[in-house]
């Protein structure tokens, strides 16, 4: 995006020296303040407010919201008022006599039961809209979603449709080596689709620890408990796509675990399905393909950014994870690399991915990297060869 | 008799029993906490600055967050105020000392081993506690870093530190009283210190419980909260938050009772509905012990719960409200003016009472599932928590510092720290309700572009705000090291027992009890 | 001067309130679970089987049942229901299964653990028999259909129209802690 070219003046100067550049940043205030000017989407940018969002449910939510903000702010205007009137108009300069009264037990009485019924009135909206919320009953779709660390896997109920949704977001992006796009940290490679009109049912859980699914435009937001299924729903109004973030600290990669929901017509949605299980059939076709170095290659980098990049690093150097360049893995047995890869490491970040990735992409991957960053080993492996491997164990 | 001084060097601080010393020593070890958990927000504000990661990698971020937040709530807030205690109970009810003097010595001097446990963790292998200050598990337990071992004994340090001092304070509340200072003649101070000691006693062992649960499921094979061997990932939130909620109270209600005590001697004018007072204090901390599911609205509670800790929750504004009307009404056709204690307890009712609106609207369950988790929760917290405990803290020493060292501090001096305190604290905190209603999650290290130029200014605000407070060890240096000598009242015509003894305030005092009018 | 209780008598009761409010925290777990059988908080449903009694079958009413499968974290094995939905009666014992398999090199050993969606049905789903009651082996390789008999209580509130049972299955191999304990280095 545009504005953000703007940025890396304030980005070098706090990255040397963050605790004494307090006077910088106050420049750089003036700086950022001019290049507003220039921003095409000022309503998103100084966003203050919750969005009234697409839904029955979010719109009822919203309306709640500013009801009770609204009381909040009379309640502030009379009593701060009052606070103020006497700041201003009791001071000893101006010569005001302190009188001595110390209590009433009317006014202090009235002062009980007036918020006490301001309360009730609040309660009564509050709890119709919450059971209306907790009606999940006679849902047109169920969608499973759970959460891993750090992605999120959504699976239609009866429909043998499944899959991941990665963050995509480069990480030349997340570290300021490539300017950032619009979506920045809100993108996924595999959205989730739903038809508008329709009640979509999900049911959330967890692979690991704690995860929240939340979309603020649909006013949903559910804890992903492992062990444990919740169920929430939603009902879309207006064909879009809409991004929400998990909401319960997850560990390292808590902030890059986006969700994208992308609402459309019913017929799109039932050509996207029908799409999506032609994709199962032919993935299992290709399960039985060979395809060349070349082709494993560049599909095995593609996996290799969006699986494995944020521990191994963007060039296999390592980071939270070890470094794959000349490791005892990527350069051992093909064996007891693809045993790894399908079965994860116990008590360690590396994850199992023999659930997660497909034969194809499990192939790619390690041909990948057992042939990339120098590693050289020039073997490749096909789906087949992971298919027979998963097959004999 | 009572007047021999205090013994010299190291020694005297190392075994003393002398209330003030003590107190002394919780101010200055908390003041130190309160600066390395500001650093620590600044490192989390710098990251913050603008998207994208600059500075640290997110699972130091995680650190600095959890870090930030025990060490605030466990190491500055909670031993600022036990030091209070220590210095003005005895004071305030005519009691030569503490009841148990030995236990005073041993529950302060616990807690700079337990701080020093806690803060290694961070050089440890895997990295110091990244689960957050509510440590949930199995993030805390199953995923957690090795260090999560030393993480659970400084808290159980923490605890018996609190619950020991806590002891302490009741034992001498209800023993130590001057003939003639009946319960309903106490200062607020004390008042609302009693309960919050009550409340620390009932808590306390639930979070040593809570840690203790998490050492067995993590060293010793039980299934507490693992649902692979029948538990629940969800009992430890309920364990957590029946103490956390309590915990919130405890670190607001000592505040309560400063604010009390200053703004009459400012208004000219004794302070509007005393018994209520004291009764609200009392049904806050009753309720604070019925709401703790409101922290959990979106774990899938039945809706019969949801409703229940909703009602619940909002009821706490009935007696809140009470208090924040009656310290209005106190000043109300008072004679007033505006010393450097009085901003800040001014301050206080004014930011507190933001703090609590966003708290009742936090209370609204079907609201909350869109503020939960975001940056509008944490920017209720800090309006509670900074402008309430902090500010109320600050008020405090500029009351009481004048008594302890004998000298006046530099009003110039005072205000300027309050002012630059109050727009560094609006700066930082109000434009995260802004962030958190647009989306922002919280505890993320980078975020969407909509939410950059608040967060921008919110770190702003946070290096003005956390600066200033360096400002504050300035002029609290100065103080002690000379200025205006402090007559014995100080103010004028300060309520209290404490303002009949001279300042600075003798080693010993009233070991010949006064008389109570 | 009115007496006031002595320090030593102050002390040891605020002990004991302190020693029973920590025994008290692990009193929550038992107190949660009792909270959770009545009321189907967090959609526990019965850990050990349920006698049936002479239910009669209410034919007049539908309810629709859904099954799910997940694996937890570090867990290989393929595992799904046969059958993913069914109408059933209430009052009425109905037999279905899960397919497990082990695809891994070694033997392991699993634990499945039920949780109802919506948790209000939770109570009234009565499992009769079930493989979550006990821990599962499977041999390197080996598959299993394992076998699931429940009823759904008449008494089902009448909004209620659709129960959702999902199983997560847990890798148990090396005792409760599911991948491995906190000391290894993550």
């Amino acid at each position: 995006m545009l504005f953000f070219s703007k940025r890396p003046t304030t980005k070098s100067l706090l990255s040397v020296k963050p605790f004494v550049v307090f006077p910088l940043l106050a420049m750089s205030f003036q700086a950022f303040a001019k290049s507003s000017e220039v921003v095409a989407d000022e309503a998103q940018r100084w966003g203050m407010n919750m969005p009234q969002g697409v839904t029955a449910t979010s719109n009822e939510i919203y309306d709640l919201h500013m009801l009770i903000f609204m009381i909040c702010v009379w309640i502030g205007v009379v009593v701060f008022g009052v606070m103020f009137y006497s700041m201003i108009m009791h001071r000893k300069s101006s010569g005001a006599v302190p009188s001595k009264f110390h209590e009433s037990t009317i006014v202090e009485l009235a002062w009980t039961i007036i918020p006490a019924i301001i309360l009730v009135a609040m309660a009564v909206p509050a709890t119709s809209t919450l059971i209306k919320i907790y009606d999940t009953s006679d849902a047109d779709i169920d969608i499973k979603v759970v959460g891993y660390q750090w992605k999120w896997q959504y699976e239609y109920l009866g429909e043998e449709v499944s899959f991941f949704s990665n963050l995509t977001t480069p990480q030349d992006e997340i570290y300021g080596r490539a300017p950032k796009g619009e979506h920045y940290l809100l993108e996924v490679d595999e959205p989730v689709v739903i038809p508008i009109n329709k009640k979509v049912r999900f049911l959330i859980t967890a692979n690991d620890v704690l995860h929240a699914w939340w979309v603020p435009a649909l006013a949903v937001k559910r804890d992903a408990i492992p062990g444990y299924i919740n169920d929430v729903w939603t009902v879309v109004d207006e064909p879009g796509i809409y991004r929400g973030q998990c909401a319960e600290l997850c560990g390292k990669a808590h902030g890059f675990m986006p969700i994208v929901v992308h609402a459309m017509e019913e017929v799109d949605y039932q050509q996207w399905l029908d799409a999506k299980k032609g994709e199962a059939e032919e993935l299992k076709l290709a399960m039985s393909q060979s395809f060349s170095m070349d082709e494993l290659y560049a599909r095995g980098e593609k996996v290799y950014q969006t699986n494995c990049v944020a521990c191994h690093g963007p060039v296999g150097a390592g980071g939270v994870g070890p470094s794959l360049i000349g490791s005892s893995i990527t350069t051992g047995p093909m064996n007891g690399h693809l045993s790894l890869m399908i079965n994860g490491v116990q008590g360690s970040a590396m994850q199992a991915f023999g659930e997660q990735l497909n034969n194809i992409d499990m192939a790619a991957v390690i041909t990948y990297k057992r042939n990339a960053w120098g590693n050289n080993m020039g073997d490749m492996l096909q789906p087949v060869d992971v298919l027979n491997h998963k097959r004999s164990l | 008799m009572g007047d021999h001084g205090p013994a010299q060097g190291f020694g005297r601080w190392l075994f003393t029993t002398n209330h003030k010393d003590i107190g002394s020593m919780y101010l200055w070890f908390s003041f130190a906490m309160f600066l390395m958990g500001g650093v620590f927000a600044l490192v989390i504000r710098a990251e913050l600055f603008q998207p994208g990661l600059q500075l640290v990698e997110p699972e130091f971020f995680n650190q600095m967050t959890t870090m930030h937040g025990l060490v605030m709530v466990f190491g500055a807030v909670m031993p600022a105020f036990v030091g209070l205690a220590n210095w003005l109970i005895p004071m305030m009810v005519g009691a030569p000392d503490m009841a148990l003097p030995r236990m005073n010595n041993w529950s302060f001097w616990i807690l700079p081993f337990a701080f020093a446990l806690l803060t290694s963790t961070l050089f440890m292998e895997g990295g110091g506690p990244n689960f957050g200050w509510t440590f949930y598990a199995p993030l805390s337990t199953t995923y957690a870093p090795p260090s999560v071992t030393y993480f659970i004994f400084a808290v159980h340090i923490m605890g018996a530190s609190s619950i020991m001092g806590s002891i302490n304070i009741i034992a001498t509340i209800l023993n130590m009283r001057a003939p003639g200072m009946t319960l309903m003649k106490m200062p607020l101070f004390v008042w609302t210190w009693l309960i919050t000691a009550y409340l620390l006693i009932a808590v306390m062992p639930v979070l040593a419980g809570c840690v203790t649960m998490m050492l067995m499921d993590i060293h010793f094979g039980t299934s507490f909260f693992n649902a692979a061997g029948g538990g629940d990932p969800v009992l430890f939130q309920h364990v957590f938050w029946f103490f956390g909620h309590p915990e919130v109270y405890i670190m607001i209600l000592p505040a309560f009772g400063i604010v009390s005590a200053i703004i009459p001697t400012f208004a000219r004018k004794p302070l509007f509905g005393y018994a209520s007072m004291v009764y609200a204090t009392a049904s806050i901390a009753f309720l604070s012990f019925i709401v703790w599911a409101h922290h959990m609205f979106t774990v899938g509670m039945p809706i019969a719960g949801e409703l229940f800790f909703m009602y619940a929750t909002m009821l706490i504004a009935v007696p809140t409200g009470v208090k924040v009307f009656n310290w209005i009404t106190t000043m109300f056709r008072g004679s007033m003016t505006f010393e450097t204690p009085m901003l800040f307890s001014i301050a206080f009712v004014i930011l507190f009472t933001i703090g609590g609106f966003s708290g009742l609207m936090l209370a609204i369950a079907p609201a909350d599932f869109q503020y939960h988790d975001t940056y509008f929760v944490v920017a209720h917290f800090h309006y509670v928590l900074v402008p309430g405990a902090i500010f109320s803290i600050f008020a405090a020493v500029y009351y009481w510092l004048p008594k302890w060292c004998g000298n006046m501090y530099d009003e110039r001096l005072g205000k300027a720290h309050f002012w630059l305190s109050f727009i560094g604290l609006n700066v930082t905190f109000f434009p995260m309700h802004f962030v958190g209603l647009a989306g922002m999650p919280r505890r993320i290290p980078d975020y969407a572009l909509q939410f950059a130029d608040f967060n921008q200014i919110a770190s702003m605000g946070a290096f003005l705000f956390g600066f200033s407070q360096v400002f504050f060890l300035f002029i609290v240096i100065k103080t002690i090291r000379g200025g205006k000598q402090a007559t014995e009242e100080v103010w004028e015509n300060p309520e209290g027992l404490e303002w009949t003894i001279p300042s600075p305030a003798p080693y010993h005092t009233f070991t010949t009890p006064p008389a109570i009018k | 001067m009115k007496s006031s209780p002595s320090i030593k008598g102050i002390v040891a009761r605020l002990l004991l309130v302190t020693v029973g409010m920590f025994g008290f925290g692990f009193a929550l777990v038992p107190l949660y679970d009792m909270f959770c059988d009545i009321t189907g908080l967090n959609g526990k449903t019965n850990a050990e089987a349920f006698i049936p009694l002479a239910e009669l079958i209410d034919t007049s009413r539908e309810v629709t049942v859904q099954f799910v499968a997940t694996n937890n974290d570090y867990m290989p094995w393929e595992f799904k229901p046969q059958v993913f939905k069914m109408k059933v009666h209430p009052g009425e014992e109905i037999e279905t299964t899960f397919y497990a398999k082990n695809p891994s090199a070694k033997s392991m050993m699993a634990q499945a653990i039920p949780s109802v969606s919506p948790s209000r049905a939770a109570s009234y789903f009565l499992k009769t028999e079930c493989f979550c009651f006990n821990q599962q082996q499977l041999a390197a390789g080996e598959a299993i259909d394992m076998p699931l008999k429940f009823i759904v209580d008449r008494d089902l509130p009448d909004n209620v129209s659709t129960i959702t049972l999902s199983y997560t299955l847990f890798d148990i191999t090396n005792g409760g802690a599911i991948a491995g304990n906190s000391l290894a280095i993550r």
